[in-house]
This record gives structure tokens, sequence and C-alpha cells, in this order.
């Protein structure tokens, strides 16, 4: 018995890890009725794999059985693995005991879509309502909408999830076309909008009527496949700020690509995985979430492609000089925000701070402004006097000759002559 | 001149007190264990005061915001010696500037309170990460740990929320005490282990017949979990630390 269960949950869980998700933030639920389970507000990651990545979730595949052969994923059907299924009553088994444990923050349950959506989508539910309703479970769950699923059916999902994603696979419809021909972005866009629309309509209801049930209190997350397709950056991000904006989403994941087929349409087996393209969107993403940057600033017809060398902050600043250099004693908070070198914390406390005298270098070095970086953008209280205006080209160079890339093993820093 | 004290958050606001009673000018604040007293130097000892230590505590909760008063007592439990003196010094600040006078980052104090506060708040987030409990054969859930800052008090409320249903134990080593969950409230313990050991693990005899199937197949899900084409061992180790793995299931060997 011991064994059976060992191989599916080695199966299903090498089926799931491709999809990157793990955040367990934003849960609001609480232990109210002496159960198990309290959400933490910011999520806990309670390992990471040797790759870095956190672990939050016990997150698995319900089964890796599919009708669909897209091209880019390892569940396909034309592909020859070993295929398994849990019983609902074993992911419920599983979860429960390894969150007793305190292995995990809750349940990633996801699924190959067997016989057809609404079936699939019904198993992910009775997982679901199990937990919720036999166990007293107030942990996470995030759960796969299943495309083509029955609105009623996502509709009670979301009594029961905290979190629901659809992944979007390819950043363009033409990609998804090329490596799925059987999908289209019109079935994410459907059921992500339906989920949207609810969870609009409850908060609505909630002002008027105190004892509402929650729904997908964590919000909606998707997916890109980089580097899959040959797609740009502005592409890409184009793509996701449009989803931010019309669906409202918590968050959208960029997944390099690991070449898992040799077929000729995607990158050859063996391809180092592009973890630091990966690194500079989720650069970009974190600009346009909490640096109040538009995305048509970063990415535009210019500049269709994110820098290998820079980061995109930095390379922002070097464009556009004219804003430069920020007294710190006085500009506002969005300005200083923008300076490389400067993050969310250390800017909160430079305007905090300033109220009390002029800073000075020593105190920015204390509050954890990266001084080094900052010094090209800034001016404060004993900035030295500099009679030369330098060129962005010059900043850069300066900025690369003491800094090293964890990605980039030689340099390609050139001499500078002047 | 130096005032000593024995350590314990009373002591260090009695202090404080002593210090608006006498109005010394500048001192510095020092454990009395480890205080080496010199020819040059006066010295005071601190003898802590209860009553004192209220008023003063008190007093900082009405100019200091909650978050500060947290920041403040997570400093505390840092246990880190200099600490100690930024904490004294921070209170005398804070007691004679107007309020809202914790905003100022420019000032050591409270930059350096503010850095205690984040190591002790780290820790505390690393044990309600890292914590593995194991369930033994009466049914309760026991783990042991021996954390770098006193960070029990600061997580005895995540556990008693999230596992209000299953009596738990969490034992600090270095500390000599523990936390026990009995289904209603939590309580301090000591337990006085026979062997003397320091063994962060109950034998196996103890065990629950089923923990060692859920540890076994929760180090297969950790190995299935990895994807080999994007190693990154410097990332891994950035997030948990070698002196971490004791506590992890998945790090331990078959």
């Amino acid at each position: 018995m011991s064994d059976r269960i060992r191989e599916k949950l080695n199966i299903l869980a090498d089926a799931a890890k491709y999809d990157v998700s793990c955040s367990s933030s934003g849960g609001t639920r609480k232990n109210d009725n002496k159960g198990i389970g309290n959400s933490h507000t910011s999520g806990i990651c309670h390992t990471y794999t040797e790759d870095g990545r956190c672990v939050s979730l016990l997150k698995i595949l319900l089964t890796n059985h599919c009708i669909y052969d897209c091209l880019f994923c390892v569940s396909r059907k034309s592909n020859d693995i070993k295929r398994a299924a849990f019983t609902v009553d074993e992911v419920v088994d599983l979860t429960m005991n390894f969150y007793r444990r305190n292995y995990i923050e809750g349940l990633f349950l996801s699924s190959g879509i067997f016989k057809n959506a609404d079936f699939t989508m019904e198993r992910l539910l009775l997982v679901c309502k199990k937990l919720r309703l036999e166990q007293s479970y107030n942990g996470y769950i995030h759960l796969k909408t299943i495309p083509g699923a029955s609105d009623e059916l996502i509709k009670e999902a979301g009594l029961y999830a905290d979190r629901m994603s659809i992944n979007l696979e390819m950043p363009t419809e033409a990609g998804l076309k090329l490596l799925a021909p059987e999908k289209s972005h019109a079935d994410v866009i459907k059921p992500l909008g339906f989920v949207q629309q609810n969870i609009v309509q409850f908060a609505e209801d909630k002002k008027l009527i105190k004892h509402v049930p929650k729904f997908v209190p964590a919000g909606q997350s998707t997916q890109m496949v980089i580097g899959a397709t040959p797609e740009s950056d502005k592409d890409i991000m184009y793509t996701a700020n449009a989803f931010y904006k019309n669906f409202s989403l918590k968050r959208v994941y960029y997944s390099g690509y690991v070449p898992i087929s040799n077929d000729s349409r995607m990158p050859v087996l063996g391809t180092q995985p592009p973890l630091l393209r990966e690194n500079r969107l989720y650069q970009t993403d974190w600009l346009m979430r909490f640096y109040g940057f538009k995305v048509q600033e970063i990415l535009n017809d210019a500049n269709p492609n994110l820098d290998v060398d820079i980061d995109p902050k930095l390379s922002w600043a070097i464009r556009n000089m004219q804003h430069f250099p920020v007294d710190i004693n006085k500009a506002d908070y969005r300005m200083i925000l923008r300076i490389p070198g400067i993050g969310v914390m250390s800017a909160k406390k430079i305007v905090q701070a300033r109220k009390f005298g002029k800073l000075r270098i020593d105190q920015l070095k204390k509050i954890g402004v990266a001084y080094n970086r900052a010094k090209h953008f800034i001016t404060c209280a004993d900035s030295p006097y500099q009679l030369k205006d330098y060129q962005g080209t010059q900043i850069k160079a300066f900025i690369m000759a003491d800094s090293q890339s964890k990605y980039l093993k030689t340099d390609n820093n050139q001499l500078i002559l002047f | 001149m130096i005032y000593t004290f024995d350590g314990s958050l009373s002591g260090l606001l009695t202090a404080v007190f002593e210090w608006f009673e006498r109005k010394p000018g500048h001192i510095k604040l020092q454990l009395s264990d480890i205080f080496q007293p010199d020819a040059f130097t006066e010295s005071f000892e601190v003898i802590t005061n209860e009553e004192k230590a209220d008023r003063v505590w008190k007093g900082l909760q009405k100019k200091l915001k909650k978050d500060w008063q947290r920041t403040f007592y997570c400093s505390y439990l840092s246990e880190i010696p200099e600490a100690y003196n930024h904490l004294f010094q921070f209170a005398l600040y804070i007691f004679e500037s107007a309020d809202g006078a914790s905003a100022n980052f420019g000032n050591d104090h409270v930059i350096a309170l503010s850095k205690y506060a984040k190591s002790v708040e780290r820790e505390k987030h690393r044990m309600e990460a890292f914590i593995r409990f194991q369930k033994t054969a009466d049914g309760r859930f026991y783990t042991s740990i021996d954390p770098d800052f006193n960070v029990l008090p600061l997580i005895s409320n995540h556990f008693k929320n999230r596992y209000a249903d299953q009596q738990w134990i969490i034992y600090d080593l270095k500390r000599k005490y523990g936390l026990h969950y009995d289904l209603n409230a939590v309580e301090e313990v000591t337990i006085n282990f026979s062997d003397g050991a320091k063994t962060p693990n109950p034998s196996p005899a103890l065990m629950d017949e089923k923990e060692e199937l859920y540890a076994i197949l929760w180090k297969d899900y950790f190995k299935s979990a990895n994807i080999v084409a994007r190693k990154n061992t410097k990332l891994h180790l950035q997030h948990v630390p070698k002196r971490y793995w004791k506590y992890l299931t998945e790090k331990q060997l078959a």
C-alpha cells in the first residue's frame, strides 16, 4: 500500500512541478471553528528545493492522464510516461498529514484533463469540500480552474479555494496555436473573467450583508512559459500588463522553458532554461506592481527587449538621465523609488527620516541604500561636488566595473577611455 | 558611567527609571554577569523593580505606536549584549523627544533597533517555516529547536491558532524551556531529559506508527519537486542556511 502511494506521489508531484506558482499569500481564512489551519497573510515558504525555489504548498496533479496533446507539457497525450491518479481520499490524507507536521502551508491541486472538463473539475471540487467540511481544514488551497468546466462548478469551487489560476501558457495567441492547436487564449479569458466577476460581486454583497462567504479571497494568478516560442520581452510584458489590468490578477508567473521534448518547433533537449531572462522579466513585473513604473516606460518599440547585463530599473535610469540627480532631501516618494539602489523599504525610511534633518551619506548607507549604485543618481546633504556631468553610458560602465553578475561568468565590460 | 542590570526586560526598564531619577548624563548599560569594573569608570547596579519597570513601559506605550512597541520587544529578545545599551539609549531618546521620534531613521539607536528587530523577526519566521513536528505514540506533536534568538514568545500564537485541534510541544534546547499546547491554552514547560541528551529527535520507539511513512513521503515529494536543469545551490543555501538543516525532515539522510 505504501509503495503504491509513494509511486503515485513521485509521478504526480514530478508532473506538477513545472507550474512555478507556489505562493501561499493573501489567505484570510481564520481558524474560528477550533479546527486545523490558520492562514498566514504573507504566506510561509516551508522549504526550498535544490534549484532554489520555494516549497510552500503540496503541489500535485490529481492525475496526469490527459486528453490534450500540448507540446510544451510533460503530461501530453503522446508522451510515453508512467501515468497515475490519486483517489480523492488519498489527496485529503496526504494534505492533512503534511499540514499537521508543519511541512506545508496548504494544497496546490491541478490535474490533467481526463474524460472532460466537468468530470475533472468535479473531482477537484470534491477534494476541496472534503478538506473544508469534513476535516475542518482552514489551510491554504490553490486550485486550478479547468478551462471549459461549467460555471456552476467553477463558482462552487470558488467558495472553498483561496486562490484559483489558469495558465495562459504562451504569451501570444500565435505562440499558443503553434504548440497547442487545440487551445486558445479565449478558453482562458472566459473563466478568468467569470471568477473575477464573482469576486467583485461577493465583495459588493459583503458591503450590504454581514455574512457573505469568502470567494477566492487570495485572488487569481496565471503563468506564461518563456523561451519556448520567439516572443519579445515586450510581447510578454504587454500581455502580463493587460491581464493584471483586465482581471485584477494577483500574480503573473514567468516560467523559463525547460526542454522536455524533441519536437522541431521547440528548443532542443539539453538547452539551458533561460534563467537570466526569467529574472529580468520578474524584475520588470516588480517595477510595474510596486515601483509605479508603466510598462511602456520600460519596454517599447525602441527597446523591445530587456538589457541582459543590467537590471531594468538601472536601464530606465540610464536612458532617462534628464530626471537625475534626485535630491534625497526634497524629491517626492515616487521619484525616490525610481533611483537605482533604493528599494521600497529604504525609500519609506528616507521620507520619514528626512523630517528630522537633512540626510547624509553615512545615514543613507545605514538605512540600507546601495550607495555605490545610488551615488550616481542622487544628491544629499554631504554629496561631494561634481564638476562633470557623466553620460548614461559612462555611469553604466562605472557600475558594471564594480559589480559582478550572478549569471555572466565572464565580464563583457569594455575598458573606458575617458 | 556604567549601569549594570540582570538581563531581564524589567531590569532594563528599571534602568531607564533610575536614569531619569538621577540624570547622571551619558551612561552605558551593561549586563551584570559580563561587567568588568575598571579603575576610571563609575558603575551603578540597577536593582530590578517591577513597579518602576511597569511605569516606564506604560510611558513607552504612550509614546510609541504598536509596531514600535513590538520592535522594542523583539530587539530585547535578540539577547545581544550591545542591543541592551541601544534599547536603553533609545528609550531615553523617545522620552526626551516629541511624539513620532521613532521615525527618525537617521538616529543611530532607531536604526540599530530596527535592524535587531528585523533579525529577530526573520528568525521567528524561520521557526514558523522550518519546524517539523513528529507525531508521538501518545498522539502529541513534538519538536525541539535551538534558535539564534529567544523567539518562543513570538511564535506561540501562530502555532496555537494554526494547530488548535492537536496537542503540541515546541522545546527550546538552548534556553531550556518549551511551549506545550493542551487543546485549551499554551503553557511554558521545562523537561528533564533523562539521558541529558541534546538529541532533537525522540527515539523511533516513541513514535506514532505512521510517522515514518509520512516522513518518507515528504522526502520523496521534496525530491520530485526539484527541477534538476535549474539547479542553483547558491540560492538554495541562501534560503535555507545549513544551520537549519537539522530541523528539516527532508534534509535528513534516509
